[in-house]
């Protein structure tokens, strides 16, 4: 796959269809790869990877991506083609600006998984038959593929590219979903039991904005939360009531266009399962609103954008939210 | 060397706990290991790190410093610091240990951080000797022995004793204080535990990571090198590599409505934030490239120009291991270096 994702991209360099290409760079172990921009095949050839860690979504890059001289090629997975399209949706992204070649998505990896086992000083990781064999400093460890799965793969939601001018290998189909058993589970809690759960989970919070900064759905030019004139800027949260608002007011924010892609919950570094909140509005939209994916389409109205006779009435918040 | 047998930690730890606060790195969840003040049963982690850094026990994230009062035309001006307890802090690593004499240099130099003073003098640091370094270690290349840790007391186990050694006055008096627990014991096979996980240090992929090409008097090779634009395209900007880092000290000092009157707090800051060192007339590090280079700058060339040559980094590998998208000091040193 790696071998003809270079090959192509070369070959749309060479004829002038794009002036670079978007991908994944090699980092220093085998894990660590890090989203960058290619300007010649000798620099594919000697850097570009796209293996089971090239996790990171491509799509808010191009953002900024297609604003430059001339056209970018970009390499998507399915879950990205969904915020990529999302970001067309916006006028965020300007398509003409983009050559996207769809790539098979995963299952990636994620190596906290592998990490998570007490697995230390590693320096190789081979799937030999969805058998993980890890040479490491302390000798060779073996664990199931499927144990060191990331968790957006593990809820898949879709093998289909929603977007792409040509693809390397197959397309893929939408899946049925798992995703909202998590969410159906703290549905199912005590009010109580869901207000301690999310505290627990919210108090670990640094504040670092990562997955604010990653997220494809976040673009504002300046966060309110970056803005001193608008007077809820902050660095740090004053009592746990402000430390629980900043992810449910991004949640309502980001509800109706958030694709489920996963990146948040991914890069987190206290591990908060942040993609929940956003996963609770899309459950939620479907069953107020009739089935609605972000980033299916381009052109759809979003049912928060939308005003239909049949809508719901604001009181079913009072209605659903009786115990 | 005083030993204590692995079996009677928690009896220590509860020694401790019993005449002052004690913190323990603890895995509530795999993988994610961090400081919590220690209860009665409480297992020392098994983890090389904590995800944080052990900066917050004497750089909290957040602080409050002083209070307004307003009434009329008086403002009442309150110091509201409280001493600080005495605390021992236990399974500091060697990387951690370091960064605490980094983090003096800046809080303890004239003007004196007060607040920061405070709670150095009332902690007392325990560190722990590493066995099994992580493929993200590199506190070699800055000078440390992980084998060999500082701190007031550095613990080294073989396996099934920890042994402890008094580094400073205070390290001396806590042993002291625990001594009647504690029984002379052959480090005979911790010596072969030491000389083992040196030889691991060797081995590790980063070992060869090589500084000569930074420093003090290298700034303006550094900080003109047109690479700077390809190392900081994929930064998202967040604040994770320094909030994590054990020696990124930056903060900022706002003001709280409180509904009657004000609070004064600071709080963690980020170089890698829009509005860090944001003045009258705008950030004057406009776009991510400049506060990106920013924060390796200050760690590689600009601390050093100020510190006799110290670095402002420890090796410990948590912005490796951390950085949504795996981009981080090590990357930028081999980038930078002159080969």
């Amino acid at each position: 796959m790696q071998e003809a994702m270079i090959k192509r991209a070369a070959q749309l360099l060479a004829d002038g269809t794009v002036n670079r290409v978007m991908g994944w760079k090699r980092g220093e172990f085998v894990y660590d790869t890090t989203p960058a921009v290619f300007t010649t095949a000798d620099e594919l050839e000697k850097e570009f990877v796209c293996d089971d860690f090239t996790q990171a979504n491509l799509s808010k890059y191009l953002v900024k991506e297609s604003r430059k001289e001339g056209k970018i090629l970009a390499f998507l997975k399915p879950c990205d083609t969904y915020s990529f399209n999302q970001l067309v949706k916006e006028h965020r992204i300007i398509r003409e600006n983009v050559y996207v070649i769809g790539i098979p998505g995963g299952p990636k990896l994620d190596i906290e998984k592998i990490k998570a086992k007490g697995i230390t000083g590693i320096l190789s990781v081979e799937n030999e038959n969805y058998t993980l064999k890890i040479e490491t400093l302390y000798g060779t460890e073996t664990m199931p593929f499927y144990e060191a799965v990331s968790g957006k793969c593990s809820s898949c939601k879709s093998r289909k590219h929603v977007a792409y001018d040509e693809l390397i290998g197959e397309d893929g189909e939408v899946l049925e979903p798992n995703r909202f058993d998590m969410v159906e589970k703290l549905e199912n809690m005590t009010s109580q039991e869901r207000y301690d759960f999310w505290r627990g989970e919210l108090s670990k919070c640094i504040r670092c904005n990562a997955c604010r900064n990653v997220c494809p759905a976040c673009t504002c030019e300046n966060c309110v939360f970056d803005n001193p004139k608008s007077g809820i800027d902050q660095k740090a949260a004053a009592d746990s009531f402000e430390e629980n608002m900043f992810h449910i007011i991004r949640a309502f924010h980001v509800a109706g266009r958030c694709t489920d892609c996963g990146e948040c919950s991914r890069v987190c570094p206290q591990n908060i399962p942040l993609h929940l909140l956003n996963r609770k509005f899309i459950k939620d939209i479907n069953e107020l609103y009739g089935e609605y994916q972000a980033g299916a389409d381009t052109t759809s109205k979003a049912p928060l954008n939308d005003y239909r006779a049949d809508d719901c009435e604001p009181s079913v918040v009072h209605e659903r939210g009786v115990e | 060397m005083l030993k204590i047998s692995a079996d009677r930690l928690n009896d220590l730890f509860n020694r401790i706990a019993s005449e002052q606060t004690l913190y323990i790195p603890v895995d509530h969840e795999p993988n994610t290991a961090e400081y919590r003040k220690y209860e009665d049963g409480m297992k020392l982690s098994e983890s090389l790190n904590t995800v944080r850094s052990a900066k917050d026990f004497f750089f909290p994230q957040t602080e409050n410093l002083a209070e307004f009062k307003v009434e009329g035309k008086n403002i009442e001006v309150k110091d509201i610091r409280e001493e600080s307890g005495d605390f021992v802090v236990f399974g500091v690593r060697a990387c951690d240990a370091r960064s605490f004499s980094i983090l003096d240099k800046v809080f303890l130099s004239e003007p004196v951080d007060s607040f920061y003073k405070n709670r150095r003098d009332h902690g007392t640091i325990i560190t722990m000797a590493c066995t099994r370094p992580a493929e993200t270690c590199f506190c070699t290349a800055f000078g440390i022995d992980p084998t060999t840790p500082e701190g007031d007391v550095a613990v080294f186990s073989d396996g099934k004793d920890y042994f402890f050694l008094d580094c400073t006055e205070k390290g001396k008096k806590f042993i002291e204080s625990v001594s009647d627990m504690l029984e002379d014991g052959d480090t005979s096979e911790l010596e072969a535990v030491r000389e083992k996980t040196r030889g691991i240090m060797k081995k590790l992929p980063l070992a060869g990571l090589k500084t000569d090409s930074f420093g003090g008097d290298k700034l303006n090779e550094l900080f003109n090198s047109p690479k700077w634009a390809e190392l900081s395209e994929s930064c998202l900007g967040c604040g994770t590599c320094t909030f994590v880092c054990p020696t990124c000290q930056c903060y900022d000092i706002r003001d709280f409505n409180t509904g009657n009157g004000i609070r004064r707090f600071r709080c963690w800051d980020s170089c890698m934030y829009s509005d860090f060192t944001k003045m009258a007339h705008g950030n004057p590090r406009i776009s991510q490239l400049e506060r990106f280079r920013q924060r390796f700058m200050h760690k590689l060339v600009y601390f050093p120009a100020n510190n006799d040559g110290e670095f402002g980094c420890v090796g410990c590998g948590r912005c490796l291991s951390r950085c949504p998208v795996s981009m981080n000091i090590v990357k930028v040193m081999k980038t930078l270096e002159v080969k």
